[in-house]
């Protein structure tokens, strides 16, 4: 699995050096000419925008799973509290949410609460609809059996809706970190000087410094794969049964 | 062990499964339940279980009206009892541990019993059903027969007095249902334990009960009743006594019809 993942990554420097070759031109530098940046403005001023981008994307996501899990189980496990709240979801949850980044600029300003905010209700839904559908899904028979080793609600939440939702958070974080990713771009390119999507919008169309632009766009991706990968690796530490063969 | 007087059941829509019913089961006596789906032999089950509640009448279980699972009811079910996420050692070790959550309160767990030796009771458990090469597998992983042994093993930890059974061996193949039989016989000497197995099968309610309770047609009123004395032991299977019993439940089964 490493090690194809490996030779994906050098075979799309490959290609990344043969359009390099073929284009010919300042816009599309070669790979180790950005590497070479890259090296050296990570350790710089990229590395502190790569910073300040991963504490929104994290500080999202700390916060989407504290409040879209719980309010999930809740909807789960209370069919009547879905029925009310399941058409408002139903309504909200398609709206691409980047959409909203002028408006919740608007009322939050500059603020980092701003851009954490709009990646913030990405997750929150995601997640919401996932443990929500999960937890309602639970076979009844497990819940009865379990109820009949003594389990009332607090011991059912604890034994068996938290490690059943634990798969849906995980693939929920996931699915959407890519999303949430993109728009964390978007947001960073409103009034702010610190984070990747300033640092790559700064170099490429500001100031033309190509190789950094590319730079930065490696960091963004790094952190988009980092981010995939870690939710990936956790959810086989966290869930090993849906590994196991 | 077990009084019920003067059930009454509906479901949802209207319909009444049970009506009036009324029925005995002394101590240590073991029980399979006949019927055809639908029959509600599931419901009387799950009411036992403290899993549902009656609409009228009354249901005792050792003199204590039944409100909500009851710590010494064990239940095992056909499928779908496992935890999917939880491994073998896990599974039967739940029962412990939700006794452990909440402490001996006498409601989620018998008063008085703090649970200390989880660990050795779970492999003692794991050990004696042959599940401990299996003790890290996830359900799964095992075969329908083994997580049956897992579910036994897992109620049986709990120490009931009394075991609940729901068509539990109905989807394994005859010989794993023929060995699970005879470890359910076996465990039940051992323990003194009342057993009730709700079956469809004839031949696994002749094997089983020593009494056969017969539900058919809507609503259960009067309980039908086929004494078979002579069962409970694996060495019944095959006797005539037992090619008798199951002649005599078909016919029972076709008039409750």
């Amino acid at each position: 699995m490493r090690s194809s993942v490996l030779i994906a990554a050098l075979a799309l420097g490959l290609v990344w050096q043969l359009a390099s070759w073929a284009v010919h031109r300042p816009i599309l530098p070669p790979p180790l000419v950005v590497l070479q940046v890259f090296a050296v403005e990570i350790v710089g001023d990229l590395g502190l925008d790569f910073l300040a981008s991963l504490g929104r994307v994290v500080t999202s996501m700390a916060l989407a799973v504290v409040t879209a899990v719980p309010a999930g189980l809740a909807l789960g496990q209370m069919p009547a509290l879905n029925r009310v709240f399941s058409p408002v979801i139903y309504i909200l949850y398609p709206i691409p949410k980047v959409v909203l980044v002028p408006v919740i600029l608007l009322f939050l300003g500059i603020s980092d609460l701003a851009k954490v905010v709009i990646i913030f209700l990405i997750l929150f839904f995601q997640i919401l609809v996932l443990v929500r559908d999960q937890a309602a899904g639970l076979r009844p028979e497990l819940v009865a059996s379990v109820r009949s080793l003594g389990a009332g609600r607090r011991a059912l939440f604890r034994f068996v809706y938290y490690p059943a939702s634990l798969p849906a958070i995980l693939t929920a974080l996931r699915q959407s970190i890519g999303t949430a990713v993109a728009v964390l771009y978007v947001a960073e390119l409103f009034a702010t000087q610190r984070g990747l999507g300033y640092y790559i919008y700064l170099h490429g169309s500001t100031l033309f410094d190509y190789p950094r632009m590319y730079a930065g766009v490696l960091a963004m991706s790094l952190l988009g794969l980092g981010l995939y990968f870690g939710v990936d690796g956790l959810q086989r530490r966290l869930c090993p049964w849906q590994f196991a063969r | 062990m077990i009084e019920i007087d003067g059930l009454t059941f509906r479901y949802p829509d209207g319909t009444a499964v049970f009506d009036g019913f009324s029925w005995r089961v002394a101590a240590g006596e073991a029980w399979a339940v006949l019927g055809p789906s639908g029959c509600g032999k599931t419901t009387l089950l799950y009411l036992l279980a403290g899993l549902r509640a009656a609409s009228g009448g009354s249901l005792r279980l050792a003199g204590e009206p039944v409100v909500r699972p009851r710590p010494r009811t064990g239940l095992i079910l056909q499928d779908f009892g496992l935890l999917p996420w939880a491994t073998v050692q896990d599974n039967v070790a739940l029962g412990l541990r939700i006794r452990g959550f909440y402490g001996p309160d006498g409601k989620h767990a018998p008063a008085g019993e703090a649970v200390t030796a989880t660990r050795q009771i779970t492999l003692a458990w794991i050990d004696r059903l042959g599940l401990a090469p299996l003790a890290r597998s996830f359900p799964s992983q095992i075969s329908g027969g083994q997580r049956q042994r897992t579910a036994i093993a897992r109620t049986l930890a709990l120490d009931p007095d009394l075991l609940l059974m729901d068509e539990p061996f109905a989807a394994l193949d005859a010989p794993t249902r023929e060995d699970l039989q005879n470890l359910t016989l076996r465990l039940r000497a051992e323990r003194g334990l009342n057993t009730l197995v709700v079956t469809h099968t004839i031949e696994e309610a002749a094997l089983l009960g020593e009494q056969v309770l017969v539900l058919g047609r809507l609503p259960n009123r009067a309980p039908r009743i086929v004494p078979n004395p002579g069962a409970g032991v694996p060495e019944f299977r095959g006797t005539p006594a037992y090619v008798r019993a199951c002649t005599r439940l078909r016919q029972e089964l076709e008039a409750a019809r």
